[in-house]
């Protein structure tokens, strides 16, 4: 990274920090504005949350790692999560996984090379009366069918 | 979408001006009308509502907490989805009485992550409830302050369990707590909190509105009012339904409209799973309890299959903190794969149950402690079915 985006990410820090206030509680709401803007929480990131909340790096790196929705590496510009468990499983979420693994050409936890698509499961979603279901980025689609999933993936930008 | 059948406590009629009456009566009076109307925690674990406002209504603190667990994450359940989209500012009020009840200052909504896409709504409700003096400084002129944070979670399914979401809302790991102390007296911060679940709190201004006579005389004696119900699966009309507890699962599979049906899982991954020979058993604290969720496997499903799905699911989630769960779960899976390749003998079958009741008592927290029910109730139930691919 340039020395200037460094300093960018850490002007937006501060103005994170600043507007959730510098308290052990702030950290999560922080991390995850920070997750939604970048895709991802850089090692840098995370180092300067906890200078500037006064909290040991690796405190903050535990948080990080413990939670699902928050990423260490670099994400794709449509991370697509879909639903495995049991109740998008009984709607035929296979049949989904197979049309979403054909059309981007990767497999499930990889990332496509020119870094637009990842591709991941996710555990229940809470849509079980809708089923198949799936997220791109935060967007929630649901009963799923691999035509709609097509369309749906010719209609990302 | 609304809730399919017609509604008992869930209509909105029935909240009336409940949320004002009950700013109009001494806050000792409205925990004394929630222990009168029978109200248990509707999260699963069945806690009685009236009993922990008390504790937390009378321990001396200078600062008191209300949280509203919308961290919704067993598998099959989307009941709370469903209250906070139709009946958000219920929610909310329930919210607001429990603080002015326990004279609270601050109460959380800790929303899944997975339900980020409501946030603007939520936000929307809180700030019509302020705008209107119900919410914020002197509400109603009533010399009570409150104010509603939201916040949410980041797919974590342990931060259902309440001191792990109170971890979780100090800004750590969502790793959960010995209890006690329970968070009634040592919760957010270490001050008193009482965290109830979305269902809970949103049955508040009904009760306060209609009377506690009016909701103990909903469903059975050790189960007091109603129930929402959130059902998936092998199911002609997949939804939420609301049912006075005590309802027999035969009546359920027929307003649903399920058909061939050969297993029902009561209480989501970390539920019961019955057969469709045991129909009479009813939905209550005393026979089967659940936090909400019923999913319905037709004659076609394969019953391993689902088991394994429950498994990986455990093992994925499990927090780590504990062996008995950390190692128990990722055992009982592989025992699962075992058996799929006809590789466990029966005799480790056995001890891998013994394992499981063994993780029921010495686990931390409700994940490791229920998580092996499913292997549990299915290799019992439908052991023989299993066993005879060998």
């Amino acid at each position: 990274m340039l020395g200037s985006e460094l300093s960018d990410l850490n002007i937006e820090i501060s103005e994170l920090v600043e507007k959730h206030g510098n308290g052990r509680q702030s950290l999560l709401p922080i991390l995850q504005e920070i997750q939604k803007r970048h895709g991802h929480i850089s090692g840098h990131a995370q180092q300067e949350v906890a200078r500037l909340l006064d909290i040991h790096p690796v405190e903050v790196n535990g948080v990080v790692s413990f939670y699902a929705f928050l990423k260490t590496g670099i994400r794709a510009k449509y991370n697509i999560r879909l639903c495995k468990t049991i109740s998008c499983e009984l709607a035929n979420k296979a049949s989904i996984a197979k049309t979403l693994e054909r059309e981007l050409g990767i497999k499930f936890g990889e990332t496509t090379k020119d870094e637009r698509y990842s591709l991941e499961y996710i555990n229940c979603l809470g849509m079980c009366d809708q089923g198949p279901a799936m997220l791109i980025n935060n967007e929630v689609y649901t009963s799923l069918t691999p035509h709609k999933v097509i369309e749906i993936l010719n209609n990302l930008k | 979408m609304p809730i399919l059948n017609k509604p008992i406590v869930f209509a909105k009629e029935n909240f009336g001006d409940g949320f004002e009456k009950g700013l109009k009566m001494k806050p000792i009076d409205i925990v004394l009308a929630v222990r009168e109307s029978g109200l248990k925690g509707r999260g699963g674990a069945g806690f009685p509502t009236g009993t922990k406002w008390m504790l937390a209504a009378t321990a001396i603190a200078e600062k008191k907490f209300v949280v509203c667990n919308a961290d919704e994450g067993e598998p099959g359940t989307f009941k709370d989805r469903v209250l906070l989209t139709e009946f958000t500012e219920q929610v909310l009020q329930g919210i607001i009485l429990c603080g002015y009840a326990i004279r609270a200052q601050v109460g959380y909504i800790y929303l899944r992550g997975e339900y980020e896409y409501m946030v603007s709504q939520i936000n929307n409700a809180i700030q019509k409830l302020k705008n209107e003096n119900k919410l914020g400084k002197n509400i109603l002129g009533k010399g009570f302050d409150f104010e509603i944070e939201l916040r949410l979670g980041s797919g974590a399914y342990v931060c259902g369990e309440e001191s792990a979401l109170i971890e979780s809302l100090e800004g750590n790991r969502g790793e959960p707590r010995n209890r006690p102390p329970y968070p009634v007296n040592t919760g957010f911060m270490g001050y008193p909190t009482v965290v109830n679940n979305v269902e809970t709190l949103a049955t508040i201004p009904a009760i306060l509105n209609l009377g506690s006579d009016w909701y103990r005389n909903i469903g059975t004696d050790k189960s007091r009012g109603s129930k929402l119900i959130s059902v998936s699966g092998d199911v002609e009309f997949p939804g939420v339904y609301e049912i006075p507890f005590g309802t027999k699962i035969k009546d359920m599979l027929e307003l649903v409209g399920a058909k061939d049906t050969k297993a029902i899982q009561i209480g989501g991954a970390s539920g019961t799973c019955i057969s469709a020979k045991e129909l009479n058993r009813n939905l209550s604290f005393e026979d089967l309890p659940t936090g909400g969720s019923i999913i319905v496997f037709n004659n076609s499903r394969n019953m391993l299959k689902i088991l394994k799905n429950f498994m990986e699911f455990f093992v994925e989630e499990s927090c780590g903190q504990c062996t008995p769960c950390r190692i128990g779960n990722k055992k009982l899976l592989d025992g699962v794969n075992m058996i799929e390749k006809g590789e466990c003998s029966v005799a480790y079958l056995k001890e891998l149950l013994s394992l499981g009741e063994t993780m029921r008592i010495t686990s931390k927290c409700g994940l490791g402690q229920s998580s092996p029910n499913p292997f549990i109730s299915i290799l019992t139930t439908f052991g023989d079915e299993i066993l005879a691919t060998y």
